[in-house]
């Protein structure tokens, strides 16, 4: 389903002229109002009025997570603060957060995308939107609260947490779109299973999650334990927020950028070189319609490649493939490069383990190690030591089939991993503390 | 013939096995017979107990892993040979054992009683009984 058809299923041709003009005009504001940028510019040698076609793209500098840190908080804003009605900001896992700003404008554009969103995701005016994700600095809960009044549907802001009432609400008011991280929809299916709700009683047709990465292989316990369409979906606070890209229903292949808003480019991590199309590489964004907190060519981290190929349903936005690891989360194991994503997709394999693990890197006499926790649920139980043996055997082998390195495969106990309402910790990486 | 047997996962972890027999306890269960098989990282406790459905629902109920398992119990003669000639019996007749544990219990006519969990549980039983080996009904097994 097409929200505004006009914009997304714009002739190629036409898309890339919308978007050179646009990235004329953000690069001349930003150069004219943000002294970070005047000077980055200055140094890599370019004006704005060198910018002449979309392969200039790649001489202007890269923005990278550092740069909004330094800027904390609100150095890298293009309008005064009178103009900026909403901020937000990410997760400061490290130190200060990331703080983002919004005008009336910028807002009005996040629910028009995330609009499309929801109609690419089959959801409409009519729907019962059950928004899990959480509302507050972070994007979630606000981008999708706003799309999906846009596109009419009745919104239950739920936020996070409390998942007992949460399956309660869900059943009483025939909520019909679930909106939160996959790991949060994961555990609501298990308390729902505590409270012997059957996920397949409830309403619901579709569920859009984003905010952490997820695999195919997750895609398919999503929809057998809620019985629903699993859509991806994804964004970022610095770029907009959700609303970035979107999976369509038809295809559930390929992330649609809006490419009218953001220009994508993928790069070598290393080098920062530009790749050819359809090669792996970083994931790199430029605003080109945002007023606050324009980026040019922000380093996402997020690895990925795009889908040039036409899609099904009629969109002619180029496509990326699900986020495949970070740049930066990427775990290099003894010379190694080891994307949990990976890892995951291998435990689904074996005999349909459940998601709840936990990577813990460690290093022992100078050399890395590698553990992987997985808990014991009643189906992978067996009365015999043997089976468990060969259980934590059989993924040892698919890890050093994969990666060439060994490790410890440990089984736990149920409910000992800790859960979080938001994104899950799948990664511990104790090198770094010792460092 | 055939006794209920409840089996816990449990990590290799300080505390555990207090936790499970205080869960036990607090719901007044009490155990008949017990066997811990255990490896480097986790263990496999396997128990007899008078309720079964009570130990299993508290013991969900407090985030454990928990099977049930089939097995038999067989009285034996508590001196010697006693337990040899159960076993003589069973490989004569081709069955794998996959485990078993014991004990004495002096309420009980001064025999030992034996668990035993087999592949083939019905061949077992079969066999047993034409040898005219006594076979423990399971309510006599968890009233005792």
């Amino acid at each position: 389903m097409l929200w505004n058809e006009e914009f997304e299923t714009l002739p190629r041709e036409a898309l890339e002229a919308l978007q050179l003009k646009r990235l004329r005009t953000t690069c001349e504001r930003v150069y004219a109002n943000v002294p970070f940028y005047r000077q980055a510019f200055d140094a890599a040698g370019i004006k704005p009025s060198d910018i002449r076609s979309l392969a200039d793209l790649s001489r202007l500098p890269f923005t990278t997570k550092q740069d909004l840190r330094d800027s904390y908080p609100y150095g890298l804003f293009c309008t005064p603060m009178e103009q900026v009605v909403r901020i937000h900001a990410s997760s400061g896992t490290t130190g200060k957060p990331t703080v983002v700003g919004y005008t009336r404008r910028d807002i009005e554009i996040w629910s028009e995308l995330m609009a499309r969103c929801f109609s690419a995701a089959g959801a409409s005016r009519g729907d019962i939107v059950h928004n899990a994700y959480g509302y507050g600095l972070f994007t979630g809960g606000l981008g999708a609260h706003y799309g999906a009044e846009k596109v009419g549907a009745s919104v239950i802001p739920m936020s996070g947490g409390n998942s007992k009432k949460q399956i309660m609400i869900m059943k009483d008011f025939g909520s019909t779109v679930l909106t939160a991280t996959p790991s949060y929809a994961l555990h609501l299916a298990e308390v729902a299973e505590e409270e012997g709700i059957p996920m397949e009683s409830l309403n619901l047709k579709v569920g859009i999650f984003g905010a952490e990465p997820w695999s195919n292989a997750m895609r398919q316990e999503l929809e057998a334990k809620l019985d629903l369409d699993a859509i991806d979906i994804y964004g970022l606070s610095e770029i907009i927020g959700p609303g970035v890209s979107i999976e369509c229903i038809e295809a559930k292949h390929g992330m649609h950028i809006m490419e009218d808003h953001f220009i994508a480019e993928i790069i070598d991590p290393e080098s920062g070189e530009p790749l050819p199309p359809g090669e792996k590489g970083e994931l790199v964004f430029t605003t080109v319609t945002k007023e606050a907190f324009p980026l040019i060519r922000y380093r996402t981290r997020d690895i990925t490649r795009l889908i040039s190929e036409p899609c099904r349903c009629g969109r002619t936005f180029h496509r990326m493939e699900k986020v495949s690891g970070r740049s930066d989360d990427m775990l290099i194991i003894r010379g190694v490069n080891v994307f949990p994503s990976q890892i995951e997709a291998l435990l689904m394999n074996v005999k349909a383990i459940e998601p709840h693990y936990q990577i813990i890197v460690d290093s022992k006499d100078h050399m890395d190690t590698l553990e992987v926790q997985v808990e014991v649920n009643h189906h992978l139980f067996s009365d015999e030591i043997r089976h468990l043996q060969n259980l934590s055997a059989s993924i040892q082998k698919d890890i050093k089939d994969l990666y060439g390195i060994s490790c410890k495969v440990s089984l736990v106990e149920p409910k000992t991993i800790a859960r979080s309402q938001g994104k899950a910790v799948r990664v511990i990486d104790r090198r770094k503390d010792r460092a | 013939m055939k006794v209920q047997q409840i089996s816990i996962f449990i990590e290799n972890q300080a505390g555990r096995l207090a936790d499970v027999a205080r869960c036990l306890t607090e719901k007044d269960v009490n155990i008949r017979a017990l066997s811990l098989a255990d490896t480097q990282d986790f263990g496999i406790l396997r128990l007899i107990v008078n309720d079964v459905h009570k130990a299993r629902v508290t013991l969900e109920e407090n985030n454990f892993t928990v099977g049930l398992t089939e097995v038999i119990a067989v009285k034996v003669p508590d001196r010697p040979g006693g337990m040899a000639e159960i076993l003589v019996i069973l490989d004569e007749c081709g069955i794998n054992v996959e485990y078993m544990y014991a004990y004495v219990d002096h309420g009980f006519d001064d025999n030992a009683v034996i668990i035993f969990r087999f592949e083939n549980l019905d061949k077992a039983i079969q066999c047993l009984t034409e040898h005219g080996v006594h076979i423990v009904k399971s309510q006599d097994l968890y009233g005792m």
